[in-house]
């Protein structure tokens, strides 16, 4: 019955020393993750949307469809 | 009534808290209905995580324990098995097998929670007879499907979101 004496101090370091790196790589790779997988795309696609984008004709589209108080449909 | 110390307060939520050292004189004169424990000295519990109590169990009383409580002050190995139980038990009152032993009482607890949402889901049934007002008329399927036009015709979210995904020249969703 004689085990030998368990550690008794540095508990809290060791983890961190442990978890600490581990934490920030694994927030890190989110953070890119999320960079390449959501952000990027979406400037994407406002770009190409807004690269044949003809302000003029989506109003006019809009204004026929009734959908403005001061700019009524050309037929009114 | 109890005088409480900060260390004292987790003693109170144990089941094991004897008794044994409450004044019997002041119970008899009162008619106290509960038995109050005598937070004052040192007190007996059974915790997982507070494993040492102030007092052991049992107190030493027959001449059988006081012997062996000497035996115990010598080499622990001349002890038997059966002494070193015996031992144990004159300390504590469960082991922690004992203490971390699992009780039906889940059993109970969600049976409760099921007989309680039942009995919600009959009162929300009959709320829903005779206390909601009429239904309005934006739930119509015809409303609905002017709400989307209107929704597209404004352009809403053109970009990635409402209006993003109906092709406007075909008219149908992409």
């Amino acid at each position: 019955m004689s085990l030998p004496k368990p550690v008794m101090r540095g508990l809290l370091g060791r983890r961190l020393r442990f978890h600490l790196p581990v934490a920030f790589t694994l927030a890190l790779t989110a953070a890119i993750a999320f960079k390449y997988t959501v952000t990027e795309p979406r400037k994407q696609a406002y770009a190409d949307f807004y690269k044949q984008y003809d302000a003029v004709k989506e109003f006019n589209a809009m204004r026929e469809a009734g959908v403005f108080q001061s700019a009524r449909p050309t037929g009114e | 009534m109890l005088r409480l110390t900060a260390g004292r307060v987790g003693s109170l939520l144990t089941r094991r808290a004897t008794a044994a050292l409450s004044t019997s004189s002041a119970r008899m004169a009162s008619h106290e209905v509960s038995e109050t424990v005598d937070m004052s000295q040192p007190l007996y519990w059974d915790r997982l995580d507070t494993p040492l109590p102030d007092r052991p169990f049992k107190d030493i009383v027959s001449a059988a324990d006081k012997s062996l409580k000497q035996k115990e002050k010598g080499p622990w190995s001349q002890l038997t098995k059966e002494e070193k139980i015996a031992l144990y038990r004159l300390m504590f009152c469960q082991t922690y097998a004992e203490m971390k032993k699992p009780s039906s009482e889940w059993k109970t607890v969600m049976g409760g929670i099921f007989i309680f949402l039942g009995f919600t889901g009959l009162v929300v049934w009959w709320q829903s007879i005779y206390v909601y007002p009429p239904r309005p008329r934006t739930f119509d399927p015809e409303w609905q499907a002017k709400q989307v036009k209107r929704m597209l015709d404004m352009r809403v979210n053109p970009v990635e979101g409402f209006a993003g995904k109906w092709d406007y020249e075909k008219g149908q969703w992409k």
